[in-house]
């Protein structure tokens, strides 16, 4: 099984990651819109103030809205990279070859989450220059809760990317899902203040325990008084992983 | 010569819809077999059951000896695959994909011979999406036969192609089987069958209707020969008689048919223009193809 997963791998993942730096839309999608974002409502809402999160006249924090970004585009394009393989044939073609499923997926989510690492990596130095004074959250723990946070999201995308038919629903059908699940991750006002039913969605999405797990991690408080959120999203990905093996399709 | 796929009972259906109802075939080594049939008859299907990439509803197949469900990773190693309209990442390039597939199999070919056997030595650098029609086609015999596989798979090859491509295509088939290789291949053109086939299976409707040689079947099933020739000389009618039905051309005055049975006909059509000492401007011969047959025991051409 495990030769069998390992069969073309790292060969397909630096393929994969070689042909998506061909494609300038995607490139800049996934490096430079999420950065842009960050530094305009940084400088907008005045992201100098030394704690962001605890500011009044910041109603959330811009690091965390774009790390968030960050995990939505990798899905985005994850979700629009399987529909159109499949919808070529692509994945049909690959499939009659000894490359197992797993492999094809895994090696697009190795390029994605090496992709949210360098968005980042860009993201944190921007914050540092633009911002001085700000950033003193911990990089490594931040990486570290950002790509959990993307893997989890990631796997919601992958059960997005069984279902949309066609390509061109890909995009549509991932927005109608991603942005409601940003709205509900409380990022932007307390999941506590939701009325019940929507309390008891939000904690069925990874993106709002990624927000409560980055909140964590930038105020300092850490992963020790998160684990929750952090099971949560480890428990998440595999539910959705599971739930995305059984409605895959190929064709 | 032994049997490499033994198809047996196989059936496949599609919600109601009833894709290959009941098809059993075989398919020898060394040879070139044909699945032909319009387009919806259940060719891509029977062959997606055989490759192991699509599950049967019912029957059994045994390919190399395997069962393409139960021993679906040892045969891929032994079988090459094309798809009808198959694509790959748009901006992969030739030798990327190439150099993936190698990998992926114990036993590969030198690959850059391939290309250059392909004909694709100049477009290792090309992106995927900035090849012709062609030379895509080419890419992906490449592909199906980069591991040196016991039998190859190729669905609608030339579906789409020029006549120029299709010929080259033609060729590249004919020297895979010289090399020893079994291949079973689909098409919707009777010309490309009848050219490249040792054996053809007709299906319509999901149900095979006949099998054999082109040859055979065009004997067995349109046996008609038709001679058409052009003389100036008046008692030609009268004096063919004896060999067939004589009719005169309404377009053409001089122009005759005549109609008989048989491979030997066309031979008597000589030997008697021959010794009656007829002067001939023109002589054809309209003998039938797998187009014919086809028309004959469906009752519609293959493109209706």
């Amino acid at each position: 099984m495990k030769r069998q997963f390992l069969r073309g791998f790292w060969k397909l993942t630096w393929l994969e990651t070689k042909i998506f730096t061909r494609e300038p839309m995607g490139f800049v999608a996934t490096l430079v819109m999420p950065l842009l974002v960050f530094i305009v409502l940084g400088r907008a809402f005045g992201a100098n103030k030394p704690v962001p999160t605890t500011g009044l006249d910041i109603p959330f924090n811009p690091a965390i809205l774009a790390a968030i970004l960050i995990a939505i585009s990798a899905v985005q394009s994850l979700v629009a990279i399987i529909s159109i393989y499949r919808e070529g044939g692509i994945l049909k073609r690959l499939r009659a070859t000894p490359l197992s499923p797993i492999t094809i997926l895994g090696a697009h989510v190795v390029v994605k989450l090496c992709f949210t690492v360098i968005s980042l990596a860009l993201l944190l130095l921007a914050g540092r220059r633009l911002f001085p004074g700000v950033m003193h959250v911990n990089v490594f723990s931040f990486t570290a809760a950002v790509l959990l946070s993307t893997l989890s999201i990631l796997s919601l995308g992958f059960i997005i990317a069984s279902v949309v038919p066609t390509a061109r629903f890909a995009q549509p059908v991932s927005a109608a899902v991603i942005y409601p699940m940003i709205a509900l991750s409380g990022l932007f006002f307390p999941v506590d203040r939701l009325p019940r039913a929507f309390r008891g969605i939000a904690l069925l999405l990874p993106t709002t325990h990624a927000v409560a797990l980055l909140d964590g991690v930038w105020d300092g408080s850490g992963w020790g008084a998160h684990w929750v959120n952090a099971a949560a999203l480890v428990v998440l990905f595999v539910a959705y992983t599971a739930v995305s093996t059984k409605v895959f399709r190929w064709e | 010569m032994n049997p490499v796929i033994a198809v047996s009972n196989l059936g496949k259906r599609y919600g109601h819809t009833v894709a290959v109802d009941d098809v059993s075939l075989e398919v020898l080594e060394g040879e070139i077999f044909g699945l032909i049939g319009p387009n919806g008859a259940g060719k891509t299907t029977t062959m997606e059951c055989v490759e192991g990439n699509r599950v049967p509803d019912k029957g059994t197949i045994s390919v190399l000896g395997l069962d393409p469900q139960r021993d679906a990773n040892e045969l891929r190693q032994r079988i090459g695959v094309q798809h009808q309209e198959a694509h790959l990442q748009k901006r992969i390039k030739v030798w990327e994909a190439v150099d993936l597939w190698q990998s992926l199999y114990t036993r590969a070919v030198d690959a850059d011979a391939l290309l250059t056997r392909l004909g694709l030595e100049a477009k290792r650098n090309a992106w995927f999406m900035t090849l012709s029609g062609g030379q895509k086609q080419r890419l992906f015999i490449a592909l199906a036969l980069i591991h040196e596989p016991e039998v190859v798979f190729l669905d609608e090859l030339t579906t789409g192609l020029d006549p120029q491509a299709r010929r080259a295509i033609w060729g590249l088939v004919t020297g895979i089987r010289e090399r020893g290789t079994t291949v079973f291949l689909t098409t919707h053109l009777m010309e490309e069958a009848e050219r490249l086939c040792d054996r053809v299976a007709i299906i319509e409707h999901g149900r095979l209707i006949e099998v054999g040689t082109p040859d055979e079947l065009v004997q067995k099933h349109c046996p008609e020969r038709t001679v058409v020739f052009t003389s100036d000389d008046a008692s030609v009618a009268e004096r063919m008689q004896a060999v067939g039905a004589v009719e005169r051309d309404e377009g053409s005055e001089a122009t005759y048919a005549i109609r008989g049975m048989g491979d030997e006909f066309v031979t008597d059509v000589i030997n008697v223009i021959a010794r009656e000492g007829i002067r001939v401007r023109g002589f054809h011969t309209e003998i039938p193809t797998l187009e014919d047959v086809f028309l004959k025991l469906t009752g519609h051409g293959i493109r209706d």
